[in-house]
């Protein structure tokens, strides 16, 4: 043969590279303006009241819990799944954890009369059966999704209901009583760092911090790590994944068990920030944590998304709220923007991807 | 990898892999009647046939990707049991497959290196941390080795058009492929310029002291490349020829049985 190099991906004549066209481009960084837009908005609006670092701070403390959820769902949505389970399981694992703390926080009778003697054991206990509580849903989800070669759709609506079902029934539908208050006063509300910005005390506190560290641990997970790289590629292509050896039944139970912990954390939260397991609230954050997603750039079809887009996209929501409470606005508003948002998102997604990958 | 330099020092043109007597049923259906089937040394082997004569059902089975019902498998003088497709590929065998066995949104080192990650070093390695440099590096050297030019290799492949595609699962398969590459219709999407590379690349490969088994039927691809072509009609092997005496003509009423299996059996195994 000739000594010519040969040109395996062009071929002998240059193929015509793609050049995306404004709209494509600016999708790129769609949920970004999204989020700087809003931002904007409701600081033209309202002022120092809105762009000040206390109201800030307000927004990642509403933002830490989706946050959580939205990133679990990311994995399980780049592996072209979902995960419909996450608000149900949050749910669960609250009541769980709450009533782990009630049980083991002192007597019965210490408990009613408020006296939490043994709460120094009882409470790293609870947040622990609560973690492991989502663990367990996520990893049944991935379990029944791969043994019964079922779609992930239906399984996670199943246990969807299963979970809220066994949440109502241990709480018996409303608020777990009697949990010891150190949690929210002692963890939830503990200031890690405090510092002083224009005469307002700004505090991290853990939820915000353990949800930063997520978010960061699970940015590096999918961009450097073969869990991550495993994760594109059975959303991309699962059959191809399977011929070259990678266990993709495996993988999934995996992603779907990561969905589920991070779920359970998220309900840790709910105890930190409220002192109880709120039975009634969380039933739409399922698709609050997907919309999340795929604002922030995760196609629902597998094979594209980051961590990035999604912490962006679950703070979307948490702004709108505050701007617009701030703003005297009915908080309903928010329903409408964000399904609003969803719709332009996969929207102008399709679109770039159409230019993206015409061939 | 230096894999193809200790396949280089294979002496002798001895098959190297053998399919003897390999019948596999679907249900009732008989799909692959006894064939028999072997891959020698420095060869390009085509095996021909027209849809549904079992070209692909065959080339699942030697792959490891289909189990057969009878017969049996020889590489390198030892039978083997080829119960997945990793089996194969642990033996130095890889395919590059009709339906394009790639992940479009990954680019094209994490598509050579897909299921054999390098990982880094130490702890950090041991958490799974991928040596994305060294896959970078060593993917670089083996496109060069091959003469295979790739324009970007940090590309997504969705972004890519499908003979680019092609290119990058070939460049895969040569790039693994110490022992044999089975390139099942690899020309089957492409265009004129991608088709005469692909070609290329197979004579290379065989230089390089690795067999190809190329699938195909379109005949004048196969009558430019191959040093000997196997034709299955009906799941069964019918004919062997010598492309360099026999014509398309040939082949074409071999495939579509103007001759009926006479040849084959009698005129099979020979060194």
């Amino acid at each position: 043969m000739a000594g010519e190099p040969l040109d395996a991906i062009s071929g002998l004549a240059p193929e015509p590279t793609v050049r995306p066209g404004v709209l494509a481009r600016l999708s790129g960084s769609f949920t970004l303006l999204i989020l700087a837009g809003v931002v904007l908005v409701f600081s033209a609006i309202n002022g120092g009241r809105f762009f000040n670092p206390a109201n800030f701070q307000n927004i990642a403390v509403d933002a830490a819990q989706l946050l959580l959820l939205t990133v679990g769902v990311t994995f399980v949505i780049i592996t072209a799944g979902i995960d419909l389970s996450v608000g149900s399981v949050l749910i669960l694992s609250a009541v769980v954890a709450a009533k782990v703390m009630v049980r083991y926080a002192g007597e019965p009778a210490e408990v009613q009369a408020y006296q939490f003697p043994n709460q120094g054991t009882a409470i790293p206990l609870g947040l622990a059966a609560g973690v492991a509580t989502g663990l367990t849903c996520g990893l049944a989800n991935g379990l029944l999704i791969t043994r019964l070669k079922m779609p992930s759709f239906i399984v996670t609506l199943g246990t969807l209901g299963i979970a809220l079902g066994l949440a109502q029934l241990l709480s018996g539908g409303v608020n777990v009583p009697n949990v010891p208050p150190a949690v929210q006063q002692e963890i939830g509300l503990r200031e890690l760092i405090a510092f002083e910005v224009g005469g307002q005390r700004l505090r991290l506190t853990p939820p915000v911090l353990i949800a930063f560290v997520v978010a960061v641990l699970a940015a590096v997970a999918l961009n450097r790590t073969r869990f991550g790289r495993y994760t594109y590629a059975v959303g991309s292509n699962a059959a191809a994944a399977r011929r070259v050896g990678i266990d993709v039944d495996r993988h999934l139970v995996k992603v779907y068990g990561l969905s589920g912990l991070l779920a359970g954390v998220a309900g840790g939260f709910d105890l930190l920030r409220f002192g109880t397991a709120s039975v009634g609230s969380h039933q739409s954050d399922n698709l609050a944590a997907i919309s999340a997603a795929v604002i922030g750039g995760t196609s629902l079809f597998g094979g594209l998304g980051t961590i990035g887009g999604s912490v962006i996209g679950a703070f979307i929501p948490a702004a709108l709220r505050t701007g617009l409470v701030i703003s005297r606005v009915q908080p309903f508003w928010q329903n409408v923007a964000i399904g609003a948002v969803l719709i332009l998102a996969v929207f102008l997604d399709q679109r770039r991807r159409r230019v993206e990958e015409r061939m | 990898m230096d894999r193809v330099e200790t396949a280089r020092t294979d002496a002798g043109r001895g098959p190297l892999l053998q399919a003897r007597g390999i019948d596999k049923f679907f249900g009732p259906v008989h799909a692959l009647k006894h064939v028999d089937f072997e891959v020698r040394e420095g060869e390009i082997v085509a095996l021909i046939g027209d849809n549904g004569a079992g070209k692909s059902t065959f080339i699942n089975v030697l792959t490891g990707v289909l189990p057969h019902d009878g017969g049996e498998i020889v590489f390198d003088g030892r039978p083997v049991r080829l119960a997945s497709p990793q089996e194969a590929r642990r033996l130095g065998i890889e395919t590059v497959y009709q339906d394009l066995a790639v992940a479009p949104h990954l680019d094209a080192v994490a598509n050579i290196f897909l299921g054999r990650e390098y990982r880094l070093p130490g702890p950090l390695g041991g958490l799974g941390f991928l040596d994305r440099r060294r896959m970078r590096r060593e993917t670089e050297e083996q496109l060069a080795r091959l003469r295979v030019r790739v324009p970007d290799l940090g590309r997504r492949l969705v972004t890519l058009s499908g003979g680019q595609r092609q290119g990058v699962a070939v460049a895969r398969a040569v790039m693994w492929a110490s022992k044999v590459v089975i390139m099942d219709e690899p020309t089957a999407a492409l265009g004129v310029a991608q088709t005469a590379m692909v070609l290329d690349l197979m004579r290379q490969v065989r230089d390089n002291g690795v067999p190809v088994v190329f699938i195909s039927h379109n005949m004048p691809h196969v009558f430019e490349v191959a040093d000997r072509i196997v034709v299955l009609r009906l799941g069964e092997v019918v004919q062997e020829l010598d492309p360099r005496r026999a014509t398309i003509d040939d082949a074409v009423s071999a495939m579509t049985g103007s001759i009926r299996s006479v040849a084959a059996k009698g005129g099979h195994g020979g060194r």
